[in-house]
């Protein structure tokens, strides 16, 4: 349904994809993973055609949109919905007029328009009684979940593109985020790309990760596959989260008195075949 | 050679950016010229440049006329033609001053107010945003700009004119020049002619205007400190071209017109 071939995108002189491949099919959501600025956020902007790559090829329905007129690229965009990061809720606008704004673009008329945006702020676990507020009167989570909803009800994209749908948010906001991102994909059948650095969100969301590296996928595959991967590069990037794991889990046992009784620590992590971490 | 070289890439620079200037510019004429337009965008930016530019362009205005009436008045008293301050007033004012000043009192104001507003758009990601959802930026948030001054600066400028030419009649009278007398100098030389001259600068400053704040909103980086940069070169550039403007705009009505 997606597929981005040996993409090469660079600003100036600065290379910030080389030879990008995977392929997302439909139904699946798919993690790219990554340091800070090793190009994630720029996959999704390439998708939705923001920028154009340098060579290569980005498939949307066996449709190169690097190939195709303006007017057929704003056709393809109607199929997707994007939330980005921070949101990019327009801030002159209500909540209402946000979640409704492609609605009201399309022409449909006001009674429509307000069914849908409660119907989509209802959707996201919103009340549908903030749709007259402002944006910056809302939390970072609300934000956040005003802008899925805003995605959702874009024409009803059957591709949803998130870009760090997590970063800033508490950890209860976050986990209401994801939960709903793969609430989305089950319920709905949502075929999603969700660009994140988080890698337990990475962990709980993605059926399959993409890892990036300055540019250059590192890693594609399962996160079964990513855990058990002997890569370098991998395993220093997850190191901090698994250390963080086990920290957190040998405190849980302290607190229950499991470390009193003697008991061992279940590894997390157990070594897989072939790997080496 | 060095220094050569570094000449020849800053003046390469310099022409690029008249290149993307130049092209930005034919892209706003050709969102303002065809439609569709966004109507409700278009009354708020309207609302916006005039009503909230109106009270400044008056007081502005009111004040650089009498200002400049008392030192017409003063000249002309030594040369026996007082009743001559009219005829100078309605020049001044209506072909030179008014439009300028208008123009840029509603430069320094708009200017600021739409780059701040896009570069910031544009850092928060709400220009792609709006992208992605298939809007055109150029018509929903350039066009209304465009067209809004367009209707609002010759308003704010036949405004400026009259409140200046009012408070040049009422110095006149500090220097024993009647209202009458004061009043057929106006009426005498206020032809369709030194009228459309005036008319002419204010579409020609709202270019201009909407042109120089809009690329440099949406061109602008770095964040809350390249909005700022940005910003202040927008006021900077917009004002300083309208003083350009107004220069060609003379010149070339003399010249092709011979007004």
């Amino acid at each position: 349904m997606i597929e981005f071939r040996n993409v090469v995108f660079s600003i100036g002189d600065h290379t910030i994809l080389i030879n990008v491949s995977f392929r997302v099919t439909r139904g699946q959501t798919r993690v790219i993973l990554g340091p800070s600025g090793s190009g994630k956020s720029t996959i999704l902007r390439l998708l939705m055609g923001l920028w154009q790559p340098d060579s290569g090829s980005i498939l949307v329905n066996d449709e190169d949109i690097t190939q195709v007129s303006p007017q057929r690229l704003r056709e393809i965009r109607r199929a997707m919905g994007i939330v980005f990061q921070h949101g990019a809720l327009f801030d002159s606008m209500t909540v209402g007029e946000n979640v409704g704004y492609t609605l009201l673009e399309d022409k449909h008329d006001e009674p429509e328009i307000e069914k849908a945006v409660e119907k989509y702020l209802t959707m996201v676990g919103l009340d549908p009684d903030l749709e007259d507020r402002m944006p910056d009167e809302l939390s970072g989570g609300m934000q956040r979940r005003v802008a899925i909803a805003r995605a959702l009800a874009a024409r009803d994209p059957g591709i949803l593109l998130y870009d760090e749908p997590t970063t800033g948010l508490d950890p209860q906001s976050a986990e209401r985020i994801t939960d709903l991102i793969l609430s989305l994909r089950d319920t709905m059948g949502k075929t999603s790309i969700m660009v994140t650095h988080d890698i337990a969100d990475a962990f709980k969301v993605g059926n399959r990760i993409t890892v990036l590296d300055r540019g250059m996928v590192v890693f594609e595959g399962t996160p079964e596959e990513l855990n058990a991967a002997n890569d370098p590069f991998i395993a220093e990037f997850l190191a901090p989260f698994r250390k963080a794991v086990v920290a957190a889990r040998l405190r849980m046992d302290q607190v229950r008195g499991g470390a009193a009784s003697g008991r061992a620590t279940p590894d997390p992590f157990p070594q897989q075949p072939g790997g080496s971490l | 050679m060095e220094a050569l070289a570094a000449v020849g890439n800053r003046v390469r620079r310099v022409l690029e950016v008249v290149q993307d200037v130049t092209l930005f510019c034919v892209s706003v004429l050709r969102s303002a010229f065809f439609p569709p337009y966004y109507k409700h965008e278009i009354v708020e930016q309207i609302h916006f440049s005039m009503i909230g530019s109106m009270f400044i362009v008056m007081f502005s205005s009111l004040v650089a006329g009498q200002a400049l009436a008392i030192q017409l008045a003063r000249e002309l008293a030594k040369t026996g033609a007082k009743s001559e301050l009219g005829h100078f007033m309605v020049i001044s004012s209506v072909r030179a001053l008014g439009p300028v000043l208008t123009g840029i009192v509603v430069a320094s104001r708009m200017s600021a107010g739409i780059t701040a507003e896009l570069g910031t758009m544009k850092s928060s990601d709400q220009i792609d945003a709006l992208v992605a959802f298939g809007t055109d930026p150029m018509k929903r948030l350039v066009a209304p700009r465009m067209i809004g001054l367009w209707i609002a600066l010759p308003v704010l400028t036949i405004l400026g004119d009259t409140l200046s030419v009012v408070g040049g009649g009422f110095v006149g009278l500090g220097y024993h020049i009647t209202l009458q007398s004061y009043y057929n100098g106006v009426a005498k030389y206020l032809t369709p002619a030194n009228l459309l001259v005036g008319m002419i600068k204010p579409v020609f400053f709202a270019v201009l205007i909407t042109t120089v704040a809009c690329w440099k909103g949406l061109t602008s980086g770095g964040g809350a400190k390249g909005v700022g940069v940005a910003t202040t070169q927008s006021v900077v550039i917009s004002s300083v071209g309208i003083l350009v403007t107004d220069f060609i705009c003379t010149k070339l009505v003399f010249r092709v017109l011979g007004w």
